[in-house]
C-alpha cells in the first residue's frame, strides 16, 4: 500500500490566540474522494486553509507527496498540483472569465496546453463559453462557482480542496455542481470537500470525516457514516 | 481660433499630468495606500534626466527610460523595507510613513544639489510646429508623445502581461491571488516600483519645459492628487481622462481668466464633478 497523497497528523491551527483545530488526523489517497461534514463553525474550512497556508499559526505535519507543506508559503503551494475553491468564490469580479480561468494556471503560465485546458472546463461548464469576455462579477451565483472551480482546474491539479461549493446556490445548481465533481473525480483527480450539505457530501464522496469543534469525531466510508445513528439524528435531520 | 489651440495645449500638457499621476492611482490602486511622496519621484526623475543632460550630454527625453529605472530601483527598496511593514497598519501610520518619506527626498536632495534651479538647453526647446492657424509646441508635442507610449506600454502591461494580470488580480483580492500562486508580496514591490517609475518618466520629459530644483515636486503634488481624485481613485483609465481634463481646464481658463486664477478655476470644476459624482469621472460606483 503506497503512502497516501495527502497526509495530516496532529494538525493544530490558530487565530490569533483562539485555536480552532485540536490536533486533527487526516488522508487523502490518490484518487480519492474524501469529505469533511460538520457544523458551521467546526473548523471544516480552517483545514483547507492550513493545507493552502492560509492560517498563519498552524502546527503539527501536512505532507503533500512527501513534500512539507508547513515549511511552504502560500503562492508556493499550487505549484505541488494543489488548487483551492474557497468559500465565496473569491473570484476576480472586475476581469473577464478568461482572465480569471487564465489567472487559475498562473503557475503554469509557461504550459503549451492552455486553450485544451480551457476547453476542458467549457466542456464541463458549457454556459461559461457564453460568458467567456464578460466580467466575471456581472455573472450569477452558480456561474461565477463555475468560474471558481474552472480556475482551479486550470491548474490540472492532482488535489482540488473545494470549500463549501453549493453555498449559497439554487438546488437545480447545486445539482450540476455535484456531477460535475463527480466528472473530475473520474478524470483522476483527487478531491477532499468541504460540505455543509451533508446528504449530497456523502453521496458523491467514498470517505468521510465528521468534525465537531476542532476535532475528528468519526472517520469513515461514506456508507457507514450514512448508516451511523449519530451522523443521521446530527445532519441529516430524519 | 484660440478656443482650439488652448484645448490643444491642454491636451498636449494634460498628457503628461496623466503620466505623472497614473503612479500615484496605480499604488492606490493595488495596495490602499496613498503615497504622498509620489510627487518626489519626480524630482527624482528630473534629477536623473538633468545629470544625464549635464554629464553625459543625453537629450532629457532619451533620458526618461533611465530615470524610470532609477526611480524603479529606488521604489522597489523602500516597498521591500518600508512600505511593506505597514500594509496591514492603520492608515495613520501609513500616511506618517509616506509623508516622512517625502520630507526625507525633499531634504535628502536639497542636501544633496542644493537649492539652485537646474535647466537643460536642447535644439528644439523653443520650435514650434504650424499646422493651419494652430502652433504646436515642440517640447510639448514630444513630452505628449512619450507620456503616451508610456501609457500604451502600461496599458499593454496591465491587460495582456502574466504579471499586469497578477498584480490587477491582487488588486481585487490578495488572498484568493495567493490560492493562484501569485507572490503579492513581489506584486506590491512591482505595483510601488511601477508606479514611481512612471512619475519619474514623466518628470523627464517635462524637462525641457520645466526647471528642477528640490521643490519641484511641490508644485506637482496637488495637482496630481486632482487629477487622481478627479478620474476616480485607484483607475488608470481615470488618471488618464483626469489628467487631460485638468491640463484642458487649465488651459482653456487662461481664456477668460488671469493666469494666476487657472487653478482656482480647476478647483471649482473640481468640486463641482465630485458633488455631482463623488467617485470621479471613470471610478466605479461600489
Amino acid at each position: 500500500m503506497s503512502s497516501p497523497l495527502l497526509d495530516i497528523t496532529q494538525l493544530r491551527a490558530s487565530y490569533g490566540e483562539a485555536e480552532v483545530l485540536h490536533g486533527i488526523d487526516l488522508s487523502v489517497s490518490q484518487r480519492e474522494f474524501v469529505c469533511i461534514i460538520g457544523a458551521n463553525t467546526a473548523g471544516k474550512s480552517t483545514i483547507l486553509r492550513s493545507i493552502s497556508r492560509l492560517v498563519p499559526k498552524s502546527s503539527g505535519s501536512m505532507r503533500f507527496g512527501g513534500v512539507d507543506l508547513a515549511a511552504l508559503a502560500a503562492h508556493q503551494i499550487p505549484a505541488l498540483g494543489i488548487a483551492h475553491v474557497p468559500e465565496g468564490r473569491q473570484i476576480f469580479p472586475d476581469m473577464t472569465v478568461e482572465e480569471n480561468l487564465l489567472l487559475g494556471a498562473f503557475t503554469a503560465r509557461n504550459a503549451r496546453d492552455l486553450p485544451a485546458r480551457i476547453a476542458d472546463v467549457f466542456e464541463l461548464f458549457p454556459r461559461l463559453r457564453e460568458r467567456y469576455r464578460q466580467l466575471a462579477g456581472t455573472l450569477s451565483g452558480g456561474e461565477q462557482q463555475m468560474v471558481a472551480v474552472g480556475r482551479a482546474l486550470m491548474l490540472r491539479p492532482k488535489l482540488l480542496l473545494l470549500d463549501e461549493p453549493s453555498h449559497g446556490l439554487a438546488p437545480k445548481v447545486v445539482e450540476e455542481m455535484h456531477q460535475a465533481f463527480k466528472t473530475i473525480h473520474e478524470r483522476g483527480t483527487s478531491i477532499l470537500l468541504v460540505e455543509q450539505n451533508v446528504e449530497l457530501a456523502l453521496d458523491v464522496a467514498s470517505r468521510g470525516y465528521v468534525l465537531e469543534a476542532g476535532v475528528v469525531t468519526l472517520a469513515g466510508t461514506a456508507a457507514e457514516l450514512h448508516a451511523n445513528p449519530a451522523v443521521v439524528t446530527a445532519y441529516l435531520g430524519l | 481660433m484660440s478656443f482650439l489651440q488652448a484645448i490643444l495645449d491642454g491636451l498636449l500638457i494634460g498628457g503628461v499630468y496623466a503620466v505623472i499621476s497614473i503612479g500615484l492611482t496605480l499604488v492606490y490602486g493595488v495596495m490602499g495606500i496613498v503615497n504622498f511622496a509620489q510627487a518626489e519621484f519626480l524630482t527624482i526623475g528630473m534629477f536623473t534626466a538633468w545629470f544625464a543632460w549635464a554629464f553625459l550630454g543625453l537629450d532629457p527625453v532619451l533620458a526618461a527610460p533611465l530615470s524610470f529605472a532609477v526611480a524603479f530601483a529606488i521604489g522597489w527598496v523602500v516597498q521591500g523595507q518600508l512600505i511593506a511593514r505597514v500594509l496591514s497598519a492603520p492608515s495613520v501610520a501609513q500616511i506618517f510613513l509616506t509623508v516622512g518619506l517625502l520630507i526625507v527626498i525633499e531634504n535628502g536632495t536639497l542636501l544633496l544639489f542644493g537649492s539652485q534651479f537646474r535647466s537643460v538647453t536642447t535644439s528644439y526647446q523653443t520650435i514650434s510646429l504650424s499646422l493651419g492657424p494652430l502652433f504646436i509646441s515642440i517640447p510639448y508635442l514630444i513630452a505628449f508623445a512619450m507620456s503616451l507610449a508610456c501609457g500604451v506600454a502600461l496599458w499593454w502591461f496591465m491587460r495582456a502581461s502574466w504579471f499586469g494580470r497578477a498584480m490587477r488580480a491582487t488588486a481585487q483580492n490578495p488572498a484568493a491571488a495567493r490560492l493562484m500562486g501569485i507572490d503579492t508580496a513581489l506584486m506590491y514591490k512591482m505595483a510601488f516600483a511601477l508606479g514611481v517609475g512612471l512619475t519619474a518618466f514623466g518628470g523627464a520629459v517635462i524637462l525641457p519645459y520645466v526647471t528642477v530644483y528640490p521643490g519641484v515636486g511641490g508644485q506637482f503634488v496637488v495637482l496630481m492628487f486632482t487629477v487622481v481624485v478627479l478620474g476616480g481613485l485607484g483607475s488608470v483609465a481615470g488618471a488618464v481622462v483626469g489628467g487631460l481634463s485638468v491640463g484642458v481646464i487649465q488651459s482653456l481658463s487662461s481664456l477668460f481668466f488671469p493666469i494666476q486664477l487657472q487653478n482656482l478655476v480647476l478647483f471649482i470644476v473640481f468640486i463641482l464633478v465630485l458633488a455631482v459624482r463623488p467617485q470621479g469621472l471613470v471610478g466605479a460606483s461600489r
